[in-house]
């Protein structure tokens, strides 16, 4: 059996999840990365993604975060997320919300920096709506 | 000297005002529970952010290049003042100690000669500064629509400060709110957001030690810069909650006190209506028995 580790989901609303879990995959802005007991400290801004969390026993669970950040320290893993809906809560509506948000913020985006940003958040969106339709 | 139905009439309204005060007192009660827990439960997000933010801090300490929302911008000309206080009145001095808070720095900033501009939070901030500071109100933030407060209504907040950040429009913002602290107490409190004010707590302490080996992603620069505006937001709301907390338990004390000022008044006025009452049949009898003795 896999060692554990401690894993703590917070958003600015409440704790959502502080369990006992083998191993955690993070979106992190810089790519993805999978955080397992031991894992050297390392603080990450996320971008929107799924989270994947494998618990105690092998079940895996999908969490869709938008915003926030990881930190891996030596305790475990704390994601810090702005928002947090697990996968089978997500609904389509609410993702074309954010894709449509998303969009206008390409189209407001005042420089090009902005621009590329406000696309990459798009792009990992439109991404995410296509996982959710298969 | 009022009539016996006068009397009457004054009791019964005193008695409809004590129902109505002592029903608000147990709604804000139940309110309060649901405040408490919503503010309990954001605590562990903003104390993670304080202490990945005193970390951060600790490493830029001195350094050139912080970003502005830390260092600032060089000056302190511009005060950005955000005052949040409660939609609704009723609740004894919780509006007017915060409101008075913000009224005595703001004068002593224009003393100074310093350009203030106020942002209200709350329709009771605002109708209170008003008279006196109404030319310096850039904005007015109207939270009497929710019901339960969100992080995405203090991240609008949040990002209305930051647009004008951005733009140049202030050098320096403070925020003024209620701090809760228990249900009698609120302490009125100032809390300075740009340039951010972070305080290595005791607590941040033993992380600091092990901070040495973290491994950021992105450079540290990056992840200052993002996280920088986040904790704007995260500050204001956990201020939101504290006062809205804070609202509900002022509100219940406040209530309480008028039930039992009612109460005292009913027994008074009762009092006065017996001896009234006494005095008219008394008043009456001897107009009989002096009728009879006459015959």
């Amino acid at each position: 059996m896999a060692e554990l580790m401690k894993f703590e989901l917070v958003s600015p609303e409440r704790l959502l999840m502080s369990e006992d879990v083998e191993q955690v995959t993070v979106p992190g802005s810089e790519g993805e990365f999978t955080v397992l007991a031991r894992h050297a400290p390392v603080l990450s801004t996320m971008r929107p993604g799924l989270l994947a969390v494998v618990q105690d026993g092998g079940t895996e669970e999908k969490i869709f975060v938008r915003g926030g950040f990881a930190e891996v320290n030596p305790d475990g893993l704390t994601v810090l997320a702005e928002e947090a809906v697990h996968m089978s809560d997500l609904d389509a509506a609410a993702l074309a919300q954010h894709v449509k948000n998303a969009e206008e913020d390409v189209a407001d985006a005042t420089d090009d920096d902005k621009r590329a940003r406000a696309q990459e958040t798009l792009d990992h969106l439109k991404q995410l709506q296509d996982a959710l339709k298969a | 000297m009022p009539s016996l139905k006068d009397l009457r009439n004054r009791i019964s309204s005193v008695k409809a005002t004590q129902k109505i005060t002592k029903a608000m007192q147990m709604v804000a009660a139940a309110k309060l529970r649901r405040a408490q827990e919503a503010a309990e439960a954001a605590r562990p997000y903003a104390e993670r952010m304080d202490m990945v933010l005193a970390n951060l801090a600790a490493a830029f300490e001195g350094q050139e290049g912080a970003p502005e929302l830390m260092a600032g911008t060089g000056k302190a000309d511009v005060h950005l003042l955000l005052v949040a206080t409660a939609e609704r009145g009723l609740c004894g001095g919780f509006n007017s100690s915060i409101a008075r808070m913000a009224r005595d720095h703001a004068s002593k900033l224009i003393a100074d000669g310093k350009t203030v501009k106020i942002l209200c939070v709350g329709r009771k901030g605002q109708d209170a500064l008003k008279r006196q500071f109404g030319g310096y109100f850039i904005d007015f933030v109207d939270l009497r629509e929710v019901r339960r407060i969100g992080f995405s209504d203090a991240h609008g907040i949040g990002k209305k400060v930051l647009d004008l950040f951005e733009n140049g429009e202030f050098d320096v913002c403070t925020l003024f709110y209620s701090q809760f602290k228990n249900v009698i107490t609120q302490v009125p409190t100032t809390l300075q957001l740009i340039p951010a004010s972070i305080e290595a707590g005791e607590d941040a302490a033993p992380v600091a030690g092990s901070q040495a080996c973290y491994e950021y992603e992105p450079e540290e620069k990056e992840l200052l810069a993002e996280l920088l505006p986040r904790n704007v937001s995260i500050q204001i709301f956990r201020a939101l909650l504290e006062n809205a907390a804070g609202e509900q338990g002022a509100r219940m004390s406040a209530m309480d006190n008028a039930t039992r000022n009612a109460g005292d008044m009913i027994d008074n006025l009762t009092l006065v209506y017996n001896r009234a009452r006494q005095a008219q049949i008394t008043k009456e009898l001897i107009e009989i028995i002096s009728g009879a003795e006459a015959l």
